[in-house]
């Protein structure tokens, strides 16, 4: 896993140590369409004894450009990355699939550049999705929320395959006062978003979705939670259209206990 | 075969709601990703394993020259002949004329993803030759003149009732005019109307799952048998490969057959692993007069030198494709081409071009599933991101030329 190769432990419980400066890395579906997931996120960060920052000239991590094959606009967002996130500790996002792409292909973009290689090598050892950072990095388990229902968790592909992350939700959610988490059959499977692939080819995406609404339903979950905005808001807007009654939240909404609000893909009136 | 890679929007469309497709295509998560998935949990070192596979085959790459080199003399020594041909047009004229000269009247085939490639069928038929496909799912679609929609299970797209209904109207005239309905029946109906065929053929074609530089011996891996009787009946055997399939010793063999079936069919071994190595020796009681190996190498050799190196891994198990949800949902004809699913859409790019393929690396979600199962850890979504800049490339040269 990549996480383990960082040794390096800010753990909370060691107030000898300064506190890790995060950059909160709030990327742009969050930004978006449910800004109450950065405020999760921030809230999980300090619970976790880190100091929280979000630095304002932030943008896309670029991946839209970089699967499009578009890797000169790809390394000029990814440029603007680097050095706004430069002078951080820890870059931390709620997503695996801009991470992922921070992480495992910022490299790839400047094979043929060994002053942003190095940068982008840098930055990649710093950046953490936000659940495995919470457990890997940080040690973190004094998860303080009530959430009563029972959920099914979806693994998202850049998450579980880029960056390893898998245990680490499910380890967390076990902390959640009330909640029983069930696992659907395929959770590893794609939802269908794939970014640019719902909107090219939305007939086998809305397939792929039905397939995952499927395997919700039967879990018997209430809820589904998920660690990617993409992914969720993906699913959730199948379930609607399926009628069905399952909410989805980001794991992060449940874990710093501000489910108050409603579900995503749910408007202020349903 | 006539692509229709450019037409996989809409055929897609139209596979969605095809719901006999439907139904076969989801015989492939049983069939397939559980018993691929059983079998790897029950061998500890699957991943030291792949990892292996990866060296064997990187290696081999890296001495390709040399290792067919060697495999040619090792073949020649066994009293065989090694043909090479540089693209699918050359490859049928081989093997037209060793049939030919063989006065041959009926062929005989084992599965051969590589005969599909070029086109052999139709070449063989023009000159008045009866081809026969002996492996079941080939032969289904020989009478269904359909091409394969999968690189091992080529019928998968076919549910029981059709196979029922095809048998009922190509094996009247042999005699079995009774509408078979389970698979043993079935099964064992074709077998009886194929045994004779193999008794008829004069020249067997089989394929080649991986040639020995060590030995000039050829593998094949098969579930029914049709694969030996392909190579040991008729007085003439032809192997047909790409250039690609050679590892140098029988040990690297044994790694990647440990590798093939559990990723392949969730075996750990297939029911029959067949090795020919030359023709019949004086003293053999069974095999060919006459040995032949055809080595193809369209654009493979053009491959090795570029970026898409890796995907000469490649030893055609299936696995990404079983493993894809695109796939899973819209089957292998879509692809509009010989090669089906995450590996198919890197090679029909390299064969077809970028113009003919540009929606193939694009419906693909970068899910990574296909990389996560591959034998020999091609980096499947890496390819096609890299598919997709080359299409991005093109796109800017063309407007710099059109302003």
């Amino acid at each position: 896993m990549i996480q383990a190769e960082n040794t390096e432990n800010h753990g909370c419980k060691d107030a000898r140590m300064k506190k890790p400066n995060v950059g909160l890395f709030v990327t742009c579906l969050v930004d978006l369409y449910r800004p109450n997931i950065g405020f999760a996120a921030i809230k999980l960060l300090e619970q976790a004894g880190c100091t929280v920052e979000v630095p304002k000239g932030q943008t896309c991590c670029g991946q839209p450009a970089l699967n499009s094959g578009d890797y000169a606009n790809s390394r000029d967002i990814a440029k603007q990355v680097i050095e706004t996130f430069a002078n951080f500790d820890y870059v931390v996002g709620p997503s695996g699939s801009c991470i992922g792409s921070i992480k495992t292909h910022y490299t790839e973009l400047f094979e043929n550049d060994p002053e942003w290689l190095g940068k982008a090598r840098d930055l990649a050892k710093r950046s953490h999705e936000l659940l495995s950072f919470l457990t890997d990095i940080m040690n973190f388990d004094a998860v303080q929320s009530t959430f009563a229902a029972i959920a099914t968790y979806h693994d998202s592909c850049s998450g579980l395959r880029e960056l390893g992350v898998k245990k680490q939700p499910r380890q967390l959610l076990g902390k959640v006062n009330g909640l029983t988490l069930k696992e659907m059959h395929n959770a590893e499977v794609c939802c269908g978003f794939g970014g640019t692939f719902c909107v090219k080819y939305p007939e086998i995406s809305t397939r792929m979705a039905s397939d995952k609404v499927e395997n919700i339903t039967e879990s018997g979950a209430e809820v589904l939670l998920g660690g990617d905005m993409g992914c969720l808001l993906n699913i959730s807007g199948r379930l609607k259209r399926l009628d069905s009654s399952v909410k989805v939240y980001h794991t992060a909404e449940v874990l710093a206990d501000m489910t108050d609000i409603p579900a995503i893909g749910d408007g202020e009136n349903d | 075969m006539q692509p229709s890679s450019h037409n996989f929007k809409q055929n897609a469309k139209v596979a969605l709601a095809d719901k006999d497709l439907q139904i076969a295509l989801a015989q492939v998560q049983e069939g397939f990703i559980n018993k691929r998935a059983r079998v790897v949990d029950k061998l500890a070192e699957f991943e030291q394993l792949r990892e292996q596979g990866k060296q064997i085959r990187n290696h081999t790459l890296e001495h390709l020259d040399y290792y067919l080199e060697r495999y040619e003399q090792a073949v020649t020594k066994l009293g065989g002949h090694v043909h090479w041909a540089r693209d699918s047009e050359e490859a049928c004229k081989i093997i037209l004329d060793i049939c030919q000269q063989a006065e041959a009247k009926s062929v005989i085939k084992g599965k051969s993803m590589v005969s599909e490639e070029i086109g052999l069928n139709d070449v063989l038929e023009q000159s008045g030759m009866d081809v026969i496909e002996s492996d079941l799912g080939e032969y289904i679609l020989q009478l269904a003149e359909e091409p394969p929609s999968h690189i091992i299970a080529p019928a998968i797209h076919k549910t029981k009732d059709q196979i029922s209904d095809l048998f009922v109207k190509h094996h009247a005239q042999y005699g079995y005019s009774e509408r078979q309905t389970t698979v043993p029946d079935l099964v064992n109906e074709a077998r009886a109307v194929l045994r004779q065929r193999f008794l008829e053929a004069d020249v067997g074609i089989t394929g080649g799952n991986f040639l020995i530089a060590e030995t000039g011996s050829n593998i094949i891996v098969t579930n029914e048998g049709n694969g030996d009787l392909s190579c040991t009946l008729p007085k003439v055997h032809i192997v047909t490969s790409g250039i690609e399939k050679v590892i140098p010793t029988l040990d690297d063999a044994t790694a990647m057959l440990r590798l093939l079936g559990r990723s392949a069919t969730g075996q750990e071994i297939t029911s029959y692993t067949t090795f020919s190595s030359g023709p019949k020796r004086p003293g053999d009681l069974d095999g060919p007069e006459q040995y032949h190996v055809v080595l193809v190498d369209n654009v493979r050799s053009k491959m090795l030198a570029d970026e898409f190196r890796e995907m000469l891994r490649c030893i055609r198990c299936g696995a990404c494709m079983n493993h894809c949800p695109v796939y899973g949902s819209v089957g292998g004809h879509v692809y509009g081409w010989v090669y089906p699913g995450p590996m198919g859409v890197v090679l029909s790019s390299m064969n077809l071009g970028l113009e003919e393929t540009k929606d193939l690396a694009n419906a693909c979600t970068l899910n990574g599933r296909c990389a996560q199962v591959c034998p020999v850890k091609i980096p499947l979504p890496d390819l096609l991101r890299n598919l997709r800049r080359q299409q991005k490339r093109n796109l800017t040269a063309w407007q710099f030329v059109t302003g």
